[in-house]
């Protein structure tokens, strides 16, 4: 994999395979959300609401998936000081941080109907409300330090530190909310998963997960471009 | 007016610029509302009866957190000297840069503060008395902080210092701002806006003079 | 042709702390001919810039700028209007393009002047538009001679200003001064290095 990683041998392969990863893409989301918000039946209990479960699980789990992947980018930036790694890394994290704003609005918006409520301090809303504003410090920590080098030391540490906490956050709140249970009444797990439901979730799961990697790899090879051009312009500037 | 608008502008484009600051104060804002309720706990009647209070709180010190840069950045690389050559008056150069601070924190912790109502579950004849409140006192936060920045301008790694001199300065901003949501909620009217704009508005003619005044003596380097 | 004739300095003295920098210093920079300050590190030179700047107050002694016409103001804030600055940070901010900074200055400065073509006179046209944090020193350094040259003030103070620069990046620095003085321009210097102008000489720091 590491062949890979020359940001030459990347840019020539990525550059093959991102037109067929953003058209399977479409056409995985475009098959999602047809059977999801058309095609498939509404749930007995909530009615058509529950065709937002179709936009919002699989969001939640794209910002999980996308969190251990920049992490893990981290860990080998950090480990083998790869650039294209901390480039990952670096690029990944804005797309996490929409998918689980994404997760957090769709779910508010499915919450209203469901619990009267725009927002209820449950367990899993609010770990993802964290995971949210661990995504915005990591962003932060990279624009706040000039030189890359050091940035990406930094934020690898903090990457990595946030994904051994993510367990620990999620089991004190969950614990937190067991704590003042009685308040509002949530109901876990949401409706039960029948096949004609599955269909639609998987196929925006797949979809998202491509739209993800079409994204980053777009992403990547911006930044690789831009660095080139930097250098090229410094180098022809002359020194002074 | 022009050399007015060049350094507002300037201002704001730093603002939202890698390590500007007005991007980290707006998180920290969120970040801070958002997870006080952990706390509190998640009653959301409670919640509702603090909304106004911990956002104006959190609004505060989000607002200050990037105040120690104000004049010290300037300061630092040299630009202050030619600021204060230039044909704007320092007076007015202070106005600029409280102005700029305001549009790139004030104005948008506004503007997100609806959103921090929902997770406190405010009622909705709050939400009026809550942006508006913070729309009217967050310039007053902007313009004592200049001032607060420009006294502080000669410490070194100034960090708390700042919020210390500032926070006691800006209590009636912060009384003035959370009791007119409270009473909003409560279905009172009382004289909490009023007030609050009078506050606000002194403090924003009066702060760029005494800014100005702060600032001068450390150009003698 | 600039207004002003020549910047009279009487019996200036600066005591900061308990640091007596220089006393009883009189000299005059004329129109038209440079005038560089020596002295070794510490001999106060840049205290003298700053005082004559009026970013600061001299602990005694009178400073006069006088004008063509026979006006004349010893007034420190009304000095302000006439000077041309360059001092040891190079006043840039480095998350601004060097074409958004000299932009800046010149909007602040209220100057009119083609902004490519003042950083094309500095050898900065191809850089222009990166970031300053990017550029070298030596770069960073001619981007505010180009704000200097564009602001277009009759009394410049520049404190070291052929610091960080290369052999044409000096060449320009003196080419500049130059064409300042011959124009009508007051030019003082404080340098360690040589400037190859014909100067007037100011010696700080002999006791």
């Amino acid at each position: 994999m590491f062949q890979y990683a020359n940001p030459a041998r990347f840019m020539a392969l990525s550059g093959r395979v991102l037109p067929w990863l953003a058209v399977a893409a479409g056409l995985l989301l475009a098959a999602g959300l047809y059977l999801g918000l058309i095609a498939s039946p509404p749930d007995y209990q909530q009615g058509d609401t529950v065709r937002i479960m179709y936009v919002h699980v699989p969001a939640a789990w794209c910002a999980m998936m996308i969190y251990a992947l920049m992490a893990l980018s981290a860990a080998i930036g950090l480990i083998n000081r790869h650039p294209l790694a901390d480039l990952a890394a670096k690029t990944a994290a804005p797309l996490g941080a929409l998918f689980t704003a994404l997760a957090l609005i769709t779910g508010s918006l499915w919450g209203k109907p469901m619990w009267g409520a725009w927002w209820v301090w449950d367990g899993r809303l609010t770990s993802f409300l964290i995971l949210l504003f661990l995504y915005l410090g990591y962003i932060a920590l990279w624009n706040a330090i000039e030189d890359e080098v050091p940035a990406a030391r930094a934020t690898a540490v903090l990457a990595i530190v946030g994904a051994v906490n993510l367990p620990i956050i999620e089991f004190s709140v969950r614990w937190w909310t067991t704590l003042h249970q009685g308040e509002s009444i949530i109901r876990a797990g949401g409706p039960s998963i029948a096949a004609v439901f599955l269909w639609p979730l998987f196929l925006m799961a797949l979809g998202y997960t491509l739209l993800f990697f079409t994204l980053w790899i777009v992403r990547i090879r911006t930044e690789i471009l831009a660095r080139r051009a930097r250098s090229l312009i410094l180098a022809e500037g002359g020194a002074a | 007016m022009s050399a007015f608008v060049a350094l507002l502008g300037r201002d704001i484009r730093l603002a939202f610029r890698a390590g500007g600051g007005a991007m980290l104060a707006l998180a920290f804002f969120i970040v801070m509302a958002a997870l006080i309720p952990l706390g509190i706990g998640p009653d959301l009647k409670l919640l509702a009866k603090v909304a106004g209070g911990v956002v104006w709180s959190a609004a505060l010190l989000a607002a200050l957190l990037s105040l120690d840069r104000l004049f010290q950045a300037d300061y630092e690389d040299g630009s202050l000297d030619l600021i204060a050559l230039s044909p704007l008056p320092l007076e007015a150069a202070s106005f600029a840069k409280i102005a700029a601070h305001w549009l790139t924190t004030g104005l948008p912790l506004t503007v997100v503060s609806p959103l921090l109502g929902l997770l406190y579950g405010l009622p909705p004849a709050a939400y009026p008395a809550l942006v508006l409140s913070l729309l009217i006192g967050t310039p007053a936060i902007s313009a004592i902080g200049a001032v607060g920045a420009s006294l502080t301008l000669p410490v070194r790694r100034g960090g708390l210092i700042l919020p210390l001199l500032v926070l006691p300065l800006v209590t009636p901003a912060l009384i003035f701002g959370a009791g007119a949501i409270s009473a909003a909620l409560n279905g009172l009217s009382n004289g909490a806006f009023g007030l609050l704009c009078a506050f606000s508005f002194v403090a924003v003619i009066v702060s760029p003079f005494i800014t100005a005044f702060a600032v001068r003596p450390n150009l003698a380097g | 042709m600039l207004p002003i004739s020549q910047l009279d300095v009487a019996n200036l003295a600066s005591i900061r702390g308990e640091r007596v920098l220089f006393r009883d210093l009189s000299f005059s920079a004329l129109a038209g001919r440079p005038l560089c300050i020596e002295g070794a590190n510490g001999a106060g030179k840049t205290t003298l810039l700053r005082i004559l700047a009026g970013f600061l107050s001299p602990s005694a002694g009178t400073i006069r700028l006088r004008m063509k016409d026979g006006g004349g103001t010893a007034d420190a804030d009304l000095r302000g209007p006439y000077i041309g600055f360059i001092g040891h940070r190079e006043a840039l901010k480095s998350q601004l393009t060097a074409r958004e900074n000299l932009a800046f200055y010149a909007a602040l400065y209220r100057a009119a002047g083609d902004l490519d073509a003042a950083l094309a006179w500095a050898g900065l046209a191809r850089v222009a538009d990166l970031p300053a944090q990017y550029l070298s020193a030596g770069q960073k350094k001619r981007v505010g001679l180009a704000r200097l040259r564009l602001c277009a003030r009759p009394l410049w103070l520049l404190d070291e200003p052929l610091a960080a620069l290369d052999h044409a990046g000096k060449a320009l620095v003196t080419a500049m001064i130059a064409e300042h003085c011959a124009g009508g321009g007051i030019a003082i210097v404080a340098t360690h290095e040589w400037l190859d102008l014909d100067c007037a000489q100011l010696r700080l720091g002999l006791a």
